[in-house]
């Protein structure tokens, strides 16, 4: 299946490079450098580029390329679904995925990968297995392995794998037992000039971090599960349990984890937590424009709005703006035609804006859109689908965890047109 | 740098001082490792060196750079036989990394890779099996030709290994040999064969792919394990499930008829998308007789779809693929709900989601149609997803939603990102032919885009206005004068060239302008492109053959310029032209039908989405996404047209078939629904007494699972259909049955138990009963203490009944070991226990009424505990519970009935009692043996514990031919009790001597509406095997017996 990985960053080095089958020299990415040329933004390289004799198969996050070289028939979501998984244990090993990270870590990276694939077909993908195989660097480890010469592989076998619940690590101790869930939901919207919803939904996330001790059996019912329209699990949830009961009933791995993300029907009206006030207009004569925005909060179940950020792309015309916040920071940057707005949170007996005016190129016609505002914000304690967690219980040890619920809103793909 | 190296060199003299040094150098670590070793070959001496040391730090610190080296693609072949020495190192971290230099280098030099062989072939050998597993792996992945039958005997013994993981290795190992000798093939074959039939998850998807890799054209080997591989799909790991999906997928097409009916067929326009006409007809004869889906198809189905719920998009874009392929069109809309979820996803998962939505979109419009809205494009998107959206949005249109989708296109057409603004614009000409409500609208529309001030903009429109001009009988005059006047403006290529176009084709009708057109572009022919002069040369030819009196000379003169231009093409088109109008003597017949060529009417252009072609792709699959067949892609067939015989599928497993006659017999007699459920309750709480029922009920629920037997799958899908309401009435009846013949659970669980059997049953029905359900169980879960009290006063008037068989049982057994009552009614001495006696003797036991009668314990639904959970016995479940039974085993011993359940998929063997842990002075009366249970099966047995009147744990072993299990009963308080009958009278005097020490008092709180006897009552009872005292007093009530106080 994969046959190679090429890592490749911004400027267009290869800077690691894998084999898991017959080496694929790295002038196959050429192919790939030229579709980066022809696509100027990174963003818009296609994901599957079709060589001679190569397929490559990419996923850009971190502003790293993740390159696959793969030489048959492969289903391209498998390809892709993987290369995310090995980012993401990147980012679960040294906390963040860079450039600098990989090549200071290489050796754990080659030894990660060469756990998560035999021959091209993945073998061990779950982080606990991972980590019980390969244990992640810390400071502390790595202070004591070049003292003592002690490894960073682990020195018992991994049994996880040969288990029936081979998202979780055996033996698992600790002195506190907790169970943390954080209900996280956020809002995608597109939100007309006139301040009507052309649509907006509700995607939702259940993140959970778990540190229980030995093998404990957990359900999470919900008060009002048919609110969930679409869900997917974490493979540890029994599916029968829910399709019956409506409750989820799971093994949890060890760690963090993220156990279900849903989404909430099309059907129910989704409650828009904020308005913006806008008036944005070019004149054709005048090389001045005015602009002034305003954010207000709408359906907000009592709870304050906060981290609110505005950011909007302004048309190419524009050369400059010069604004004055009510309240928060604002910055545009005259290359990129970037106006970001920091709001911090939303006063609702002072509503913030920012007014002033733009100045256009001097002769150049006045562009035919307005700029489409995107919003960023948080309501903390609410989950704006009205979903809420019944109980949690424990199976299958004897101790009491401390479990814990947290509720959160925020913005998704918020867009206002202007 | 150099301080480095110096240090290295140094080593080799050894001492203390070295060694500080080299660990100095192995804090700088791998990063700084690159720039060292890049050029210099000196280095890599040191290297050697350092890996010749005797020091395992040096070493682990010398491969760390090699891979570092690796990493960087830089060769480090010559370092090979340095490395290989250490392939049995004692440290880990060394071996691994010694075995990744191994498996990258080992092509290059292969004679030196042999001398690590032996090491693995030791290894293969280790008895634990993570070692064997690794010792395989990496010596299949070494490519060394010479080492083929080492592999293929490793590789054949690894088949037959006890273990799973070591197996899963193997069916790696398999694809490994066959890409470096595919002479060995029929052997792997074999090896495939054997591990196809393995009914590990982990195997599964391990050997499909080597399957799909050596031999996807033996669909033969499939056959037997295909009900298998459908019944495990659920537990294999994701990317297993993947590959077995798409095998699978292809070995339905080939093998069932196609459930796609006419009417779904014709509906779509699609019908013969897959079959040639012919094909179809003949189809329809056979059709006379309705179509029964094959129950193996149905099974493929209903085990792929809890899958559309998995968190790995390829897993659900393979599901979706597969109902796409396979299942009857109507089931195929449940996929495009899990599809609209994924494309929350990451762009590059976007992406592929979305070209297969705009396939399907194509030919099955509806099934996207509610979701219209998730595609809208915002302004962030890539403009590969913008366009896929645009895609898929203009195959959604229809006549209902087009004036919304027009509006939101005219937001697009203002987009910034004035490419996506130009593929609206062809949207809107595709919107504009496809539904013809719109199409003056659409057209009115872009004539007023042709004064935008982009000219990209307006240059598409031109070309989409020229196509929709095309189609339209021209009554369109002015809009083509005012295109006319864009000549001037614009400068995009195509757009001139379609102005051309369209003038040259209405000519007639633009009589004035059309020549004056010729005159400005035969002033600007020579700066035109290619394109333009084409058609430059077109426009002058018609004008010539309709006006050549005014347009005789220009078009000479630009026939003239043409023939001396640099393109090929142009200068051929000239001579053409020249020829076929200009009447000259040799000339012939053609030039009298010059007019007729030039001017004759042509077909319409037809605006296709340019997704129409990628169909006759399996979708999901690479190919699809290139729209070329990549290598290896392997072609989806066509059904067939009858269906092979589905006997081959069935497997002579003698169990297995014995397992489905009774069951099949039964079905006859029973209807579907009510066997259904029974089965359902029964699996969860069998009772001993009705366990060869049980048994059956179990079985017959196992085989509608697996839907084995057609008439099964036919019920199936009726009571699929079936109206919830009445599924629920089966139900309540199958539960009120249930609760007569068994000793049933408490009453939470028993609700829990029967909304359970209730949900599962309407799951699949219409979502309004499935509403209809849930909303019961709110409302349930509210009103909790209510139902509960109404169910105990029900099982009370049951419980009189239930009592006949139990005390038969009882007695029936009195013969031959219960010797020790004298009478069966009172049983004086022995319902107390000896420490309890010892207890009452103090107390004076004769003064009170002479006989403690024990009193029937008041029937409580049974609590049961867990014992052993499948997960940790290896898929042996054990559960226990209190019957609050007299022990037969002895009077001092509390019955508990342990249920085990095997939800394994082979039988478990030799189910007994192991060795004992228990506290002093306690007693166990353990059950016989068990040989076997059937996989799905569950057994009841009873066995007797003295707990000596104290709370400790029963801990024993519970073992089966392989396993031994820990496990540990511990009593609740309330069930070492044993309740007794005695009047107010003589409770009260008890009570009197219990004080003190004995009386333990609390305060319950309870809510008005459970202040009810009978809810108090079943509070209690359902806490502790107490019976009531009759009370004169309404407020109180005695829950008596004097171990309840005397504890």
């Amino acid at each position: 299946m994969i046959h190679s990985l090429f890592l490749i960053n911004s400027s267009g080095d290869i800077f690691l490079e894998k084999h898991w089958k017959s080496v694929v020299s790295r002038s196959v990415c050429d192919y790939f450098f030229e579709a980066q040329e022809r696509a100027t933004e990174a963003e818009n390289v296609p994901p599957v580029i079709p060589t001679p004799h190569h397929y490559l198969l990419s996923v850009y996050r971190h502003k790293i390329f993740f390159v696959a070289v793969i030489q048959t028939e492969v289903p391209p979501l498998f390809v892709i679904e993987f290369l995310h998984r090995v980012v993401d244990t990147f980012q679960d090993y040294f906390g963040v995925c860079s450039e600098p990270v990989i090549k200071d870590n290489v050796v754990v990276v080659y030894e990660v990968l060469e756990e998560m694939l035999d021959n091209g077909f993945p073998l061990a993908t779950e982080s606990n297995i991972l980590k019980e195989l390969i244990k992640p660097p810390t400071i502390l480890r790595t202070v004591v392995n070049t003292i003592t010469g002690s490894t960073n592989v682990g020195d018992q076998l991994p049994t996880g794998q040969l288990s029936v619940v081979p998202w979780r690590r055996t033996g698992v101790k600790y002195t506190n037992n907790e169970a943390y869930f954080d209900v996280i939901e956020e809002i995608d919207a597109i939100i007309d000039k006139s301040g009507s919803t052309i649509t907006a939904e509700i995607q939702g996330v259940i993140d959970a971090c778990v540190k229980l001790t030995g093998m404990p059996d957990l359900t999470l019912s919900f008060m009002n599960p048919r609110l969930l329209d679409d869900v997917s699990f974490h493979p540890c949830v029994r599916f029968k349990r829910w399709e019956s009961e409506r409750i989820l009933s799971f093994i949890p791995p060890d760690g963090n984890f993220r156990l279900l993300s849903y989404h909430v029907s099309a059907q129910n009206l989704v409650a828009i937590p904020v308005y913006v006030k806008h008036s944005i207009s070019f004149r054709d004569s005048s090389s001045l424009g005015r602009f002034e925005i305003t954010v207000g909060p709408k359906q907000t179940m009592g709870k304050a709005i906060e981290g609110v950020t505005v950011t909007s792309q302004m048309p190419k015309g524009v050369l400059n703006m010069s604004l004055t916040p009510s309240q928060g920071t604002h910055t545009f940057d005259p290359v990129t035609k970037m106006l970001s707005w920091d709001v911090g949170k939303i006063n609702p007996q002072k509503l913030p804006s920012l007014k002033g005016t733009m100045s256009l190129q001097a002769g150049a016609s006045k562009p035919d859109e307005n700029p489409t505002i995107n919003l960023q914000f948080k309501i903390q304690q609410l989950a704006i689908s009205g979903l809420k967690v019944n109980r949690l219980d424990m199976y299958g040890e004897k101790y009491k965890p401390f479990k814990g619920i947290k509720y959160m809103t925020k913005a998704g793909k918020f867009q206002v047109r202007t | 740098m150099s301080s480095n190296s110096f240090a290295y060199s140094e080593q080799s003299g050894g001492g203390e001082a070295t060694e500080l040094g080299q660990e100095a150098t192995s804090t700088i670590s791998p990063s700084g490792a690159f720039g060292l070793f890049s050029s210099d070959l000196k280095k890599n001496e040191d290297l050697k060196q350092m890996l010749e040391s005797s020091k395992d730090s040096a070493k682990l610190d010398a491969m760390k750079r090699i891979v570092g080296m690796m990493a960087k693609g830089k060769n480090a072949s010559e370092l090979f036989p340095a490395v290989v020495k250490n392939v049995a190192s004692k440290n880990i971290e060394i071996k691994k990394l010694v075995y990744v230099y191994l498996v990258r280098h080992a092509e290059e030099q292969q004679d030196l890779a042999l001398l690590s062989i032996s090491t693995f072939q030791r290894a293969l050998k280790d008895p634990n099996q993570l070692i064997r597993a690794s010792a395989l792996r990496v010596l299949s992945s070494i490519r060394v030709p010479i080492i083929v039958p080492i592999m293929m005997l490793a590789i054949k013994e690894a088949a037959a290994d006890l273990s799973p993981y070591v197996r899963k290795n193997a069916a790696h190992a398999i694809q490994k040999l066959y890409s470096l000798d595919p002479e060995q093939k029929e052997m792997l074959i074999e090896v495939i064969e054997k591990l196809l039939k393995d009914k590990s998850t982990l195997v599964a998807g391990s050997v499909v792919m080597a399957f799909e890799e050596v031999c996807p054209d033996r669909i033969d080997l499939i056959h037997k394990n295909y009900r298998k591989l459908c019944n495990l799909l659920v537990d294999v790991e994701e990317w297993g499930q993947v590959v077995i999906i798409h095998m699978l997928t292809r070995y339905a097409r080939t093998q069932f008829v196609s459930p796609w009916t006419e009417d779904e067929g014709l509906e779509n326009n699609e019908k013969n998308f897959y079959e040639s006409d012919d094909e179809e007809k003949e189809k329809t004869d056979k059709r006379k007789k309705p179509y029964v889906m094959d129950p193996d198809h149905r099974l493929l189905i209903r085990n792929t779809k809890p899958l559309l719920q998995s968190r790995n998009a390829a897993v659900v874009m393979a599901v979706a693929q597969l109902f796409w392929h396979i299942s009857p069109k109507s089931e195929a809309g449940i996929i495009s709900k899990s599809l609209v979820r994924l494309l929350r996803s990451n762009r590059e998962v976007q992406y592929i989601v979305l070209q297969n939505i705009a396939t399907m979109s194509i030919q099955r419009k509806g099934m996207f149609e509610p979701y219209l809205k998730s595609f809208y494009v915002r302004s962030t998107d890539p403009t590969m997803i913008k366009t896929l959206k645009l895609e898929i949005l203009t195959n959604l249109a229809n006549e209902a939603n087009i004036s919304t989708l027009l509006r939101e296109f005219q937001t697009y057409v203002k987009s910034q990102d004035k490419q996506f603004a130009a593929a609206t614009i062809q949207a809107i000409g595709r919107c504009a032919t496809n539904i013809s409500e719109v199409t003056d609208t659409c057209l009115n529309g872009l004539v007023c885009l042709l004064s935008n001030r982009d000219e990209i903009v307006v240059a598409e429109s031109v070309v989409v206005i020229k196509k929709l001009l095309q189609m339209q009988p021209a009554q369109h005059g002015e809009i083509i004068k005012h295109m006319a006047k864009l000549l001037d403006s614009i400068t995009v290529p195509v757009a001139r060239a379609s102005i051309l176009w369209l003038i040259g084709e209405n000519c007639e009708r633009v009589p004035k302008i059309a020549p004056d057109v010729l005159r400005k572009m035969a002033k600007s022919f020579t700066s035109e492109d290619d394109l333009v002069k084409l058609q430059i040369l077109n426009l002058g030819a018609k004008l010539y053959l309709t006006n050549s009196r005014q347009t005789k000379l220009l078009t000479q003169y630009i026939l003239n310029l043409g023939k001396y231009d640099q393109n090929y093409d142009i200068r051929d088109r000239t001579r053409f032209i020249r020829q076929l109008i200009v009447p000259n003597e040799r000339s012939g017949a053609l030039s009298k039908y010059a007019k007729k060529i030039f001017l004759a009417q042509k077909p319409a252009p037809l605006l296709e989405s340019p997704f129409k072609d990628r169909d006759h792709f399996q979708l999901g699959t690479l190919s699809h996404t290139l729209n070329t067949k990549a290598t290896g892609y392997l072609e989806l067939s066509n059904w067939p047209e009858v269906a092979p015989d589905p006997s081959v599928r069935n497997v002579e497993v003698i169990e297995l078939a014995k397992e489905w006659t009774p069951a099949g017999k039964t079905k006859k007699e029973t209807p579907s629904k009510k066997f259904y459920s029974e089965s359902e309750e029964e699996g969860s709480s069998s009772d001993s007494n009705s366990d060869s029922e049980s048994e059956s009920g179990s079985k017959s629920g196992e085989q509608s699972e697996e839907g084995n037997s057609s008439d099964d799958s036919s019920e199936d899908s009726s009571s699929e259909s079936g109206s919830g309401s009445e599924s629920e009435v089966e139900n309540q009846r199958t539960a009120k049955k249930n609760s007569k013949n068994k000793r049933k659970s408490d009453s939470e669980d028993g609700e829990k138990e029967h909304e359970k059997s209730k949900t599962s049953e309407s799951s699949n029905a219409e979502s309004s009963s499935v509403e209809e359900s849930s909303s019961d169980s709110e409302t349930e879960s509210e009103s909790d203490s209510a139902s509960e009290s109404r169910k105990v006063t029900k099982e009370k008037e049951k419980t009189r009944q239930d009592r006949n068989p139990v005390p038969k049982d009882v007695s029936l057994l009195d013969l031959d070991d219960f010797n020790l009552v004298s009478t069966p009614v009172a049983l004086p001495m022995p319902a107390l226990r000896p420490s309890l006696i010892a207890d009452l003797e103090g107390l004076n036991l004769s003064a009170s009424s002479a006989v403690i009668n024990v009193s029937t314990p008041v029937f409580v639904p049974m609590k049961t505990h867990v014992m052993l959970h499948r997960m940790s016995g290896k898929g042996l479940a054990a559960h226990y519970y209190f019957p609050r039974q007299p022990c037969i085993f002895g009077d001092k011993m509390v019955s508990v009935q342990v249920t085990l359940n095997n939800t394994t998929d082979r039988k478990i063997e030799n189910i007994h009692i192991g060795e004992k842990k228990l506290p002093t002075g306690m007693q166990m009366h353990v059950f016989n043996p068990i040989e076997s249970l059937e996989p799905e099966g569950s057994i009841t047995v009873s066995m007797g514990i003295d707990f000596c009147d104290s709370t400790q744990t029963a801990s024993f072993q519970l073992c089966t031919k392989d396993d031994c299990f820990n496990v540990s009963i511990q009593p609740p308080v309330g069930e070492l009790l044993l309740p007794v009958a005695m009047s107010e009278k003589d409770f009260k005097k008890e009570q009197g001597m219990l004080t003190g020490m004995n009386e333990t008092s609390t305060i319950i709180i309870a809510a008005p509406q459970n202040f009810t006897p009978p809810v108090i009552l079943q509070k209690i009872v359902n806490v502790a095997n107490v019976g009531v005292v009759p009370s004169g007093q309404d407020n109180i009530h005695r829950y008596e017996e004097l171990k309840f106080q005397a504890l």
